[in-house]
């Protein structure tokens, strides 16, 4: 969906654009309160987050906990630095997978228009080798065409084994 | 994940990652790499050393050329935690629609 936008900034910087037909309240809600944050940041399909912790206050902890059916799973933590309602939230996360990623300060911006609202997360990673690990994860459009690709040669690997007698 | 390290390291390098798009096309010799990055030989061969190293990559050996293809097993690694974030992102913010149209709503339903 060309809703969201992804781009690089300086050697350390990831911001991420996406409109939403919704006022600022809601958005700051819905990334604020567990049983809401439960519902949606869920990733693909198959995911669920059973536990939520979201002390939305400066200091406040937060733990994601995500887990599915056929297996697997992995947490997030971070803490709370600065809260606005409903306009700005910054805090910083990691992820364990299970060894923890660095250190990720992420600040959020809630910020109406005319149809709804713009909503801007900046992230600062540590260095530029941790922001190329990140975007190793293809979220880059330069690098989408190339992970598609990628897809496709896993994709048809995966049906020849598929197919082997 | 002392792998995944190494993984991300070899990532990190956008000629590396240039490579291995265009391994994603096919298998290639060194030489045949050569051409399209403007890079001498030892160039592309430290290159496609450190991403044997992170297990993205493999050669055979076919009398005096060691051609390159991609890793399954690596590949898949990366693509597992790849897919999961760029996916995520998106998909995620197509459920917070959702969430917010019934925040809205319940909203909405209070004022009256």
């Amino acid at each position: 969906m060309s809703k969201m936008t992804l781009k690089t900034e300086g050697d350390r910087h990831v911001v991420v654009t996406r409109k939403f037909a919704a006022s600022p309240e809601a958005l700051y809600r819905a990334h604020t309160e567990p049983k809401l944050i439960q519902k949606w940041m869920l990733g693909p399909e198959g995911w669920t987050m059973p536990v939520c912790v979201s002390e939305a206050k400066p200091g406040g902890k937060i733990r994601f906990e995500w887990t599915r059916e056929k297996g697997g799973g992995f947490y997030l933590t971070g803490e709370y630095v600065e809260l606005k309602p409903h306009s700005k939230i910054v805090h910083v996360e990691r992820m364990f997978l299970p060894d923890p990623t660095p250190d990720n300060h992420v600040e959020t911006r809630f910020d109406a228009d005319r149809s709804g609202t713009l909503m801007t997360m900046r992230m600062t990673l540590p260095d530029e080798k941790a922001r190329a690990a990140m975007l190793a994860t293809g979220m880059e459009s330069g690098m989408e065409a190339s992970y598609v690709r990628l897809e496709g040669v896993i994709q048809t690997e995966a049906s020849k084994q598929a197919s082997a007698p | 994940m002392a792998t995944l390290d190494v993984t991300f390291a070899a990532l990190a390098d956008p000629t590396r990652r240039a490579i291995l798009a265009r391994l994603a096309l096919g298998e290639a010799t060194v030489m045949e790499l050569v051409q399209p990055f403007e890079l001498t030989q030892p160039a592309i061969s430290q290159h496609l050393k450190v991403l044997e190293n992170a297990g993205l990559i493999t050669r055979r050996v076919e009398g005096t050329k060691r051609p390159c293809r991609l890793a399954q097993e690596g590949v898949a690694e990366i693509d597992q935690w790849l897919a999961m974030l760029r996916k995520a992102l998106a998909r995620s913010y197509e459920r917070l629609d959702n969430v917010l149209a019934e925040i809205e709503t319940k909203k909405g339903r209070k004022k009256k």
